[in-house]
C-alpha cells in the first residue's frame, strides 16, 4: 500500500497524488494533524485511509453522479462539513464529527462511528448518513432527500423544514423542528434500517425500535396561516 | 375625484396613503400574504444617471472616434495564478438560473456572450449541458441552496462564484414558486415537483469569514487551483464585506447593488434592503485601495446597469467590469409587446401581459412562470415564443452597441483603454450623488462629507 505523508508533502501535493492514482489503488495518508481539505474532489474508486484527525471538508466534493467514488476511512476525528456534497462512494469516520457533517451530500454513504455535532445532514440531497452515537441540534435541517440514521439521541429542532429526506432515530429526540413529524414505522422502513445496520455494523440499533421522522409537508406552499410555524 | 355632497374642492391625495398604497394594503388584507415579484428595485434611487463625464476640450484632448484604438479587454482572476478569464469586453452576463429562465433563454445568452467574447454565469439550479455547450466562458455559482451542485460540473467551469448575497435581497434566500418547478427543474434541484421552493440564505457547510477561507481552499483543491474564484455579495456593509472576501482569498469580488434583479423575491426586500449600486462601487473600490489590492483583485459591479454610460461610470469609479442581468433579459425581448417565435411568425402578446395583470413595459411577473415572451418560463408553449437564433443576435447587438457607447465616452475623455477612466472624469448633478460617489457637484469642487466647501 502506498503511503503519503501529509506533513512532508502538504495538502496540495497529497490531493494531487490522490487524484493521479488509478482506480482500485489503496493508499494511506499519514500525519494528517487536523488539516483541512484532505481528499477532496476525488472521483475514482480508490481506497484511502486517513491515519489521524482531519479538519474541515474531509472527503468533500467526492464521487460522481453515478454513485461511484472513493472509499475513505478516517482513523480519527473530523472537523466541519465532512463529505460535503458527496456524490458517491463512502466515507467512514472512526471518531466523531464536528458540525454540518454530510451537508448537501447527494449520493454515497457517510458513516460516523462516534457522535456528530450540530446540523448533521443539513440540506442533504440523496446521500445516506449514519451516525452510531448522538447528533446535535438542527440536524437534518432542510434535508431534501436521502436517509439519516441516528444510533443514539437527537438534539433540538430535528428535521426542521424537511423536504423528502427521512430520519430514523434509535434513541430519544429533544424536539422536532418546524414541519417535522413522527410517523409510523413501515416494513419497508425496517428493511431499510436492517440494511443500514448491516452496512455500518451499528448492531446496537434494533431496526424495530426506531423512530421515523419525516416532513408533514405543511410548509410546501406559502400561506400566511403558517407564519407562526417558521 | 368628483364630490357629490357639496362644491368643495377635492381633497389632495394623501402622501402617506396614496391610492397605490391603499391598494397594496387591500391586497394584503385579501390574500394574507406579501407580494412576490421579479426584477429589481422600482423606486427612484441615486444612480449613475446623476453623474456626467467631463470629456476633453482644451486642457485634455480626445481620441479620434472610430480610428484610434480604445481597448476594452478585461482580465479577471489572476491573483492566485489560476488561468484568468480573458474577456473581450468588460460586460459579463450575471447568474440567472435555469428554472427561473427557460433553457432557450439560457442558451441564447450563452451563445451571444461567446460570440462577443464574454462570460455567462450559471444560477441557483446547477449547470445544464446546453449552457455549458453554448458558453465559451462559464462561471459556476456555489450558492447556499447547492441545488444540482456537481463536482463534475465544477471541473468543467472556467471560474467559480461563491454567492453570499444578491443586491435584490441581501441576506435573503431565493424563491421559486410551484408553477415553475416542473419535473426537470425539480429533478435538478432534488425537490418534489410543484412545491414553492425556498432556497437557503446561508451556506450549509460554512459560516463566517474564517470558514469561507477554508471553503475557498476546498474549491481550489477540487479544481487543482486552475480556475479563479469570485465572491459575490449584495451591497450592504460593502467596505467590510469586500475586505473580508479578499482576506478569505477571493480573486474577484462581485458587488451587486440594490437595483439588481431577481427572479422572485418579496417586494419589501427588493425595495428596502441594501444600498444602491452608485455608492456600492465607490465603497468597494475604496476597500480594495485601502488594503492595497486595487487591480490585483478585480471588482465586478452589477445592479441596474443598462447602457454604455452606466458601464463607463462604474469603471471610472473603480470597477474592472460590470455584470448585467435585467438588461440582458430586456435585450432578449423581456417586456416587448410582441415576439417572433421559432417559426418566424410575429405574434402580438399584449393580451398575455394583461392576463398577468400587467402591461408590456411594466412587467415584473417572472415569478409566475407565465412570461409572455418565453424567457422566464418553463411552459413549452411559451418557451417556443423565444427563437434562439434571433434572441442570440439581439443580445449580440445589444452588447456590441453598449460597448460602442462605452468606448465613445472613453475616447472623448482622451483615454485609450476603458480601464483608464477615473473618478476625475466625473462630476455629479445632485448633492446625494456627489456624496455617494465622492465626486464634486458639477460646477463646484464640493464633495459633501470631504470637509472642503
Ligand atoms: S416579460 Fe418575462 S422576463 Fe420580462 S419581466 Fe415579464 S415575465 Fe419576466
Amino acid at each position: 500500500m502506498e503511503t503519503l505523508n501529509c506533513e512532508v508533502l502538504g495538502v496540495r501535493e497529497v490531493n494531487r497524488a490522490l487524484r493521479r492514482l488509478p482506480a482500485r489503488s489503496q493508499v494511506r495518508v499519514t500525519n494528517t494533524y487536523g488539516k483541512h481539505n484532505i481528499a477532496v474532489g476525488l472521483d475514482k474508486e480508490i481506497s484511502i485511509t486517513l491515519g489521524g484527525n482531519t479538519g474541515y471538508f474531509t472527503g468533500g466534493l467526492g464521487g460522481s453522479s453515478d454513485g461511484t467514488g472513493p472509499d475513505i476511512v478516517v482513523d480519527g476525528f473530523v472537523g466541519w462539513s465532512l463529505a460535503e456534497n458527496l456524490m458517491g462512494g463512502s466515507v467512514r469516520v472512526k471518531g466523531s464529527a464536528s458540525q454540518s457533517a454530510a451537508s448537501s451530500a447527494r449520493g454515497g454513504t457517510i458513516i460516523i462511528e462516534g457522535d456528530a455535532s450540530l446540523r448533521a445532514g443539513i440540506s442533504l440531497k440523496g446521500a445516506t448518513l449514519a451516525v452510531a452515537g448522538n447528533v446535535g441540534a438542527m440536524s437534518g435541517f432542510m434535508a431534501q432527500a436521502g436517509t439519516i440514521l441516528v444510533g443514539g439521541n437527537a438534539g433540538a429542532g430535528l428535521g426542521d423544514s424537511l423536504y423528502e429526506a427521512v430520519i430514523y432515530v434509535a434513541g430519544s429526540i429533544v424536539s422536532l423542528g418546524a414541519d417535522a413529524q413522527v410517523e409510523e414505522l413501515s416494513s419497508d422502513d425496517i428493511l431499510a434500517i436492517k440494511r443500514l445496520v448491516e452496512i455500518t455494523g451499528f448492531d446496537h440499533i434494533d431496526p424495530h425500535r426506531v423512530t421515523r421522522v419525516a416532513s408533514a409537508r405543511r410548509l410546501y406552499h406559502f400561506s400566511a396561516q403558517n407564519h407562526g410555524s417558521y | 375625484m368628483p364630490n357629490d355632497h357639496n362644491d368643495a374642492p377635492p381633497a389632495p391625495t394623501s402622501y402617506s396613503f396614496p391610492p397605490a398604497e391603499m391598494d397594496r394594503i387591500h391586497a394584503l388584507a385579501d390574500t394574507g400574504t406579501y407580494q412576490i415579484r421579479g426584477l429589481g428595485a422600482r423606486r427612484k434611487l441615486p444612480s449613475f444617471d446623476d453623474l456626467v463625464f467631463l470629456t476633453s476640450s482644451v486642457s485634455r484632448y480626445p481620441l479620434e472616434g472610430y480610428r484610434e484604438r480604445c481597448d476594452t479587454r478585461t482580465e479577471l482572476g489572476a491573483r492566485h495564478g489560476a488561468a484568468p478569464l480573458e474577456l473581450a469586453i468588460p460586460i459579463t452576463i450575471a447568474g440567472m438560473s435555469f428554472g427561473a429562465l427557460s433553457s432557450a433563454a439560457k442558451e441564447a445568452l450563452g451563445r451571444a456572450a461567446s460570440e462577443v467574447g464574454t462570460s455567462t454565469t450559471t444560477g441557483d439550479g446547477g449547470m445544464t449541458p446546453e449552457e455549458r455547450k453554448a458558453s465559451s466562458k462559464l462561471v459556476y455559482q456555489v450558492l447556499p441552496s447547492r441545488y444540482g451542485f456537481d463536482p463534475a460540473d465544477l471541473r468543467q467551469a472556467d471560474a467559480i462564484e461563491i454567492v453570499i448575497g444578491q443586491g435584490a435581497k441581501p441576506g435573503g434566500g431565493g424563491l421559486l414558486l410551484g408553477q415553475k418547478v416542473n419535473a426537470r427543474v425539480a429533478a435538478l434541484r432534488t425537490l418534489p415537483p410543484g412545491i414553492d421552493q425556498r432556497s437557503a440564505s446561508r451556506h450549509p457547510d460554512w459560516v463566517g469569514p474564517d470558514d469561507l477561507r477554508i471553503k475557498m481552499e476546498e474549491l481550489r483543491e477540487a479544481t487543482d487551483w486552475s480556475i479563479p474564484i469570485y465572491v459575490k455579495i449584495g451591497a450592504t456593509r460593502v467596505e467590510h464585506d469586500v475586505k473580508l472576501a479578499v482576506a478569505a482569498g477571493a480573486d474577484v469580488v462581485v458587488v451587486d447593488g440594490m437595483q439588481g434583479g431577481t427572479a422572485a423575491t418579496q417586494d419589501v426586500f427588493i425595495e428596502n434592503a441594501g444600498i444602491p449600486t452608485l455608492p456600492a462601487v465607490r465603497l468597494a473600490a475604496k476597500a480594495l485601495r485601502d488594503i492595497g489590492m486595487e487591480r490585483q483583485v478585480q471588482l465586478v459591479v452589477s445592479g441596474g446597469i443598462r447602457s454604455g454610460a452606466d458601464v463607463a461610470k462604474a469603471l471610472a469609479l473603480g470597477a474592472d467590469a460590470v455584470s448585467i442581468g435585467v438588461a440582458a433579459l430586456v435585450a432578449l425581448g423581456c417586456n416587448r409587446p410582441s415576439c417572433a417565435g421559432s417559426n418566424g411568425e410575429v405574434r402580438d402578446v399584449r393580451e398575455d401581459y394583461i392576463a398577468l395583470g400587467t402591461t408590456a413595459g411594466n412587467c415584473s411577473h417572472c415569478h409566475t412562470g407565465m412570461c409572455p415572451v418565453g424567457i422566464a418560463t418553463q411552459e413549452p408553449h411559451l418557451e417556443e415564443r423565444l427563437d434562439i437564433e434571433r434572441a442570440t443576435q439581439a443580445v449580440v447587438n445589444y452588447l456590441r452597441a453598449t460597448t460602442m457607447e462605452l468606448t465613445a465616452l472613453t475616447r472623448a475623455c482622451g483615454k485609450s483603454s476603458v480601464h483608464h477612466l477615473e473618478p476625475d472624469d466625473l462630476v455629479a448633478l445632485t448633492i446625494e450623488a456627489a456624496a455617494m460617489a465622492k465626486v464634486p457637484l458639477a460646477g463646484t469642487n464640493w464633495i459633501p462629507g470631504s470637509g472642503a466647501l
